[in-house]
């Protein structure tokens, strides 16, 4: 398969940046599109360029390190995949494809496509975490009951991979889905109860300042997400924010 | 509870209000309206009540005009927001892959009800006022019915404008009215029940008023 890509290319964080065009051969459809980058930059290389920069860990759609907008589309056109598990087979010979980083004013571009998601650091530090004594008597949590359908709710909430895909889909570049999931599998459980109140209204907080726009509930950010974080978290968050600010 | 109405949520829980509002007062608007296609005696008669009423008038008007300025403000404000946090914006949006048209376009369908709300306070109101406070007729109850007709009769641009500015309100609806729950917080057994709601009351409310201008057009051939 040979391809024509239209990728962006960024010296670093203070340079505007442009596109440039490269002619990438002998794709295989059962390539990742990340395997495919690899191709371009090997080519890139030997013709003595500077290799594109792009985030990736694992591979595996584990990690949410790899990005990339893909013709429009967080992690490109196919659905409940990072952009490691999309493969070349939905790509035909002589396709255009446009690459560019996540787009967000509170997720700079560093350099190409590599983007600074520390926001979503700053997120969970402001309130992802309860607080445990270690001291040696600590319950255990399994001695706690809860009922199957919040332990699922929970534990569906904390399979959000912080990829940014939700902030990348959305018209308004909002963090919703992601603090929503971040609040949520605590929020539903016991242990999340001691601190909720302070929880929610700090990770809402901190959000805001990093720069993130409002939910309009268009739910592009459901449909984009890899791991299909639900807009159910959405309303959570927004029940504990009311409430929170209420009797707080 | 310091702080609450900068964040984000408050902002959008106070237009989801503001919107609910508004949605509540279009469905007594229109009930009000359809009386003028089955009885023209009723619908003088409830007009006559809501223009002389004290608290129609002094209490209740004041409250909708500013849910009305409250409600297109606070949009104006949370699109300029919005817009500002993608501050480099994408070569390649694929923005229908994802999303309906009426979610990502309610500024668009917003501008379109508010320039109609223009017209429809150049038709209605400032004459109303002018009838009231300027020219200081004597009360008459049996002027309402002929004075709406009046606005559609024989002028199919205007009827054509309303017809126009009722589908984007439709529009508006479709998305504004069911969304707005969601922001309240409500998803749960219910929320597929609310959600036919709000699509039905975003068809059929619109769509009504479309039918009221397009039969005092026709029925004054």
């Amino acid at each position: 398969m040979k391809l024509k890509l239209k990728v962006w290319r960024q010296e670093d964080a203070q340079d505007k940046g442009g596109f440039q065009n490269y002619d990438v051969d002998g794709i295989d459809g059962d390539m990742s599109f990340l395997e495919m980058m690899d191709v371009l930059n090997n080519n890139l290389v030997n013709e003595g360029i500077d290799p594109v920069e792009f985030d990736h860990d694992c591979r595996e759609g584990i990690c949410g390190s790899c990005s990339l907008q893909i013709n429009g589309e967080p992690h490109g056109p196919d659905r409940r995949i990072t952009t490691c598990q999309l493969h070349m087979r939905k790509f035909k010979d002589g396709d255009e494809i446009v690459i560019e980083p996540f787009r967000a004013t509170a997720f700079p571009v560093i350099k190409d496509l590599v983007i600074d998601r520390s926001a979503f650091d700053r997120i969970q530090h402001a309130g992802g975490y309860i607080s445990v004594n270690t001291s040696g008597n600590t319950q255990d949590a399994n001695s706690i009951p809860i009922e199957k359908q919040d332990a699922d709710d929970s534990f569906y909430a904390a399979t959000c991979i912080g990829c940014g895909a939700c902030v990348a889909a959305c018209k308004n570049a909002s963090a919703m889905l992601f603090t929503s999931a971040k609040v949520s599998q605590f929020a539903l459980l016991p242990q999340g109860e001691v601190e909720a109140h302070e929880r929610v209204i700090n990770m809402v907080n901190q959000m805001d300042a990093e720069g993130f726009g409002n939910c309009t509930n268009t739910g592009a950010c459901y449909v984009e997400c890899p791991k299909g974080i639900s807009l159910e978290n959405i309303a959570r968050l927004n029940r504990e924010y009311l409430s929170a600010s209420v009797f707080s | 509870m310091a702080g609450i109405s900068k964040t984000s949520i408050a902002r959008k829980v106070a237009m989801a209000l503001s919107g609910l509002f508004l949605v509540l007062f279009l469905a007594q608007h229109f009930t009000i309206n359809f009386t003028s296609v089955v009885s023209p005696s009723t619908f003088n008669e409830i007009s006559h009540f809501m223009g002389t009423n004290f608290v129609v008038q002094a209490i209740l008007q004041p409250i909708l005009i500013a849910g009305v300025v409250f409600h297109f403000v606070m949009g104006f404000i949370l699109d300029i927001r919005n817009r500002k946090a993608r501050s480099v914006s994408y070569a390649k949006f694929n923005g229908g892959a994802n999303a309906p048209w009426v979610s990502r376009n309610m500024i668009i369908s917003g501008i379109v009800v508010l320039a109609f709300l223009g017209l429809h306070f150049y038709d209605f109101w400032i004459p109303e006022l002018i009838h009231k406070y300027v020219e200081t007729h004597p009360d008459d109850p049996f002027r309402y019915y002929d004075e709406t007709v009046a606005k559609f009769a024989g002028d199919p641009i205007r009827t054509g404008l309303y017809a126009f500015a009722f589908v984007f309100l439709m529009l508006h609806l479709l998305h504004g009215f069911g969304s707005s729950f969601q922001t309240m917080g409500v998803n749960n057994k219910y929320s597929g029940a609310i959600n036919i709601f709000t699509k039905a009351f975003a068809i059929v409310i619109p769509m009504g008023f479309v039918f009221i201008a397009i039969f005092h057009y026709f029925n004054n051939l």
